[in-house]
């Protein structure tokens, strides 16, 4: 197959998949409806909480998939000792948050559910950054713990409405307002100093010293830290050790997600192309034991990223009469088709066509 | 290069002095003239003139790297990008004002006239007020006094606009300054340049006692 011909997000689905497959994930495919009842229940989840509705033809009050994961849960069963390792490529349906508009988003990713260990972690993470790679040369996958900053901020103050201001901030990279919002709390100078901390440690795994001496005294967060550390050792052992980044600024909702959280960028795409982490707390939300880890990658936004614009539609602009009889029209097309040109055939030229060449037979018509 | 979205109009040009103290200046930039976009390819800078409030939708959409818009639009419309400086400068705060002889007796329905709708509904929403928002885009003052709304949620800096229609200052929602913003993947990939630009920004602000 000639892969010049694919756009960015068609070629990326077909290196997506093969790498996925090499790894030993099984696809996975779903109905485009579910039931609204499990959007309902786990509204906070999505992206947007809004999603388009229906009722069925029996009645049954359905959606059309805003999200993959809560459905591929849905679908899989609790074992004690193995893990279910699922891809998928799939349409969601969703909000923009730029637009305010419904969008229909192609989204590529997996799952991985059973007894995940800081092997299957490891893996999933690798396989993020690798997902990234066949995007582009130029991308950062940026990782971070929610275990360490829950711990750090567990013990500076138990208010709820703090924690969730702090995450707000941290998210933001914005300090000034940290170190406000830890004056008005009363927060110690020690954990002001670490929360701050939080809002602006950025960059590659030498940072990890630092993030050690934040969890320091903390036994949650050397924990974590731990955990985050061994992760980020293993990817520095490969190909992707340059494109770590350690940023606490990628939080996700603690009331899904638990421990390691991370965000892929690619540069030329303003957003995140890919999030993930590992959403224990969801599992136990749905009633699962299972623990769970996965990411998703939107491919809508490599649009951003197909900069060349060819300068034609087509090589030829083919222009035959009603006078040109059949056979001499198709043996044209042909011969220019064979000569490794694309043909438009026409019988007047089309305005919006752009063309490099126009080879007109109206004035040679054959008799009938 | 950095791609620096500037507001237009006064604060604009005291944000742009702090670019110039910090080492950033861009001399085209005060040539009298229709251009919108400055470049210095020497500082690694181009600036560009928006309108205020759309300076954070230049920064969050990545076509411009930072930006300094007012904390006003950044809670109004809760663009994802990083807030990495409090300039402050641009000081004015969001506040409730109403008629002088204005009493919230709580029983029934506040009506609140307004431009920043967002802003109104989470401050109420905080204080469990049952509110009827009334989007307006100017002239908001006028809506109490016209009986339009009971009270207006709105920017006041020196209070004389108020003053000079028979309005009161209520309470202060939150205080309002200019912020430093940056997209999220360009801070990503030019994070050193970013770094110090906004290293030597905080050089520039100039902190209350």
């Amino acid at each position: 197959m000639n892969e010049a011909i694919l756009k960015h997000d068609e070629r990326a689905i077909l290196a997506l998949r093969a790498l996925y497959r090499q790894y030993g994930y099984s696809s996975f495919k779903m109905s485009k409806f579910e039931e609204y009842d499990l959007y309902v229940q786990n509204k906070d989840f999505l992206v947007s909480d809004r999603v388009i509705a229906f009722n069925d033809t029996d009645g049954r009050f359905l959606a059309l998939k805003p999200d993959v994961t809560l459905s591929i849960i849905k679908n899989t069963v609790d074992e004690a000792d193995c893990v279910q390792k699922v891809c998928y490529n799939e349409n969601v349906y969703r909000v923009s948050g730029s637009t305010h508009q419904f969008k229909e988003i192609m989204q590529t990713g997996l799952e991985c559910i059973g007894a995940v260990d800081l092997c299957d972690c490891a893996e999933v993470l690798y396989l993020a950054g690798k997902s990234l790679a066949t995007i582009s040369d130029e991308f950062t996958l940026n990782i971070s713990n929610m275990g360490i900053i829950s711990a750090i901020l567990d013990s500076a103050c138990t208010d709820e409405l703090f924690k969730k201001e702090i995450i707000r901030l941290i998210a933001e990279k914005n300090s000034h307002e940290a170190i406000a919002l830890c004056k008005k709390y009363s927060i110690c100078n020690d954990d002001a100093s670490k929360i701050v901390a939080l809002t602006t440690l950025y960059g590659g795994t030498e940072l990890l010293g630092k993030v050690e001496e934040l969890c320091c005294g903390n036994g949650e967060a050397q924990e974590a830290y731990t955990r985050l550390s061994e992760l980020c050792a293993s990817l520095a052992e490969t190909d992707l050790a340059d494109k770590i980044r350690i940023d606490f600024s990628v939080v996700n909702d603690m009331n899904y997600y638990n421990g390691i959280v991370f965000k892929g960028f690619v540069s030329g795409i303003f957003e995140d192309i890919l999030s993930g982490g590992e959403y224990d707390t969801l599992m136990r939300r749905m009633g699962r034991t299972s623990k769970a880890i996965g990411f998703a990658l939107y491919l809508d936004l490599l649009e951003a990223l197909d900069k060349s614009r060819s300068e034609y539609d087509v090589d030829v602009l083919l222009l035959y009469a009603e006078s040109n009889s059949l056979k001499q029209v198709m043996a044209k097309r042909e011969e220019l088709v064979l000569s490794g040109k694309s043909v438009s055939a026409q019988r007047a030229i089309p305005k919006r066509l752009r063309y490099k060449e126009l080879v007109d037979i109206r004035g040679e018509a054959d008799l009938k | 290069m950095i791609n620096i979205a500037l507001p237009k109009g006064r604060l604009g040009e005291r944000v742009y002095a702090m670019f110039e103290r910090a080492g950033y200046e861009c001399p085209s930039i005060k040539e009298s003239n229709r251009k919108l976009i400055f470049e210095n390819a020497e500082k690694g800078v181009r600036y560009f003139w928006v309108k205020p409030s759309d300076v954070s939708i230049y920064v969050e959409r990545g076509a411009a790297d930072i930006g300094v818009a007012g904390k006003d639009i950044l809670l109004e419309y809760a663009p994802e990008v990083y807030e990495l400086l409090d300039l402050n400068i641009g000081k004015c705060r969001m506040a409730v004002a109403g008629k002088k002889d204005f009493y919230d007796d709580n029983q029934k329905t506040l009506k609140v006239a307004t431009k920043f709708v967002n802003i109104a509904k989470s401050y109420y929403a905080s204080k469990c007020r049952d509110i009827d928002i009334i989007k307006l885009n100017g002239s908001i003052e006028i809506a109490p006094i016209l009986g339009l709304s009971d009270v207006i949620v709105d920017i006041v800096e020196t209070g004389t606009t108020l003053k000079e229609n028979d309005l009161d200052v209520v309470e202060t929602i939150v205080p309002i300054s200019a912020r430093l913003i940056a997209n999220k993947a360009s801070y990503k990939f030019k994070t050193e340049e970013i770094e110090k630009i906004v290293e030597k920004m905080k050089a520039q602000v100039k902190f209350d006692d």
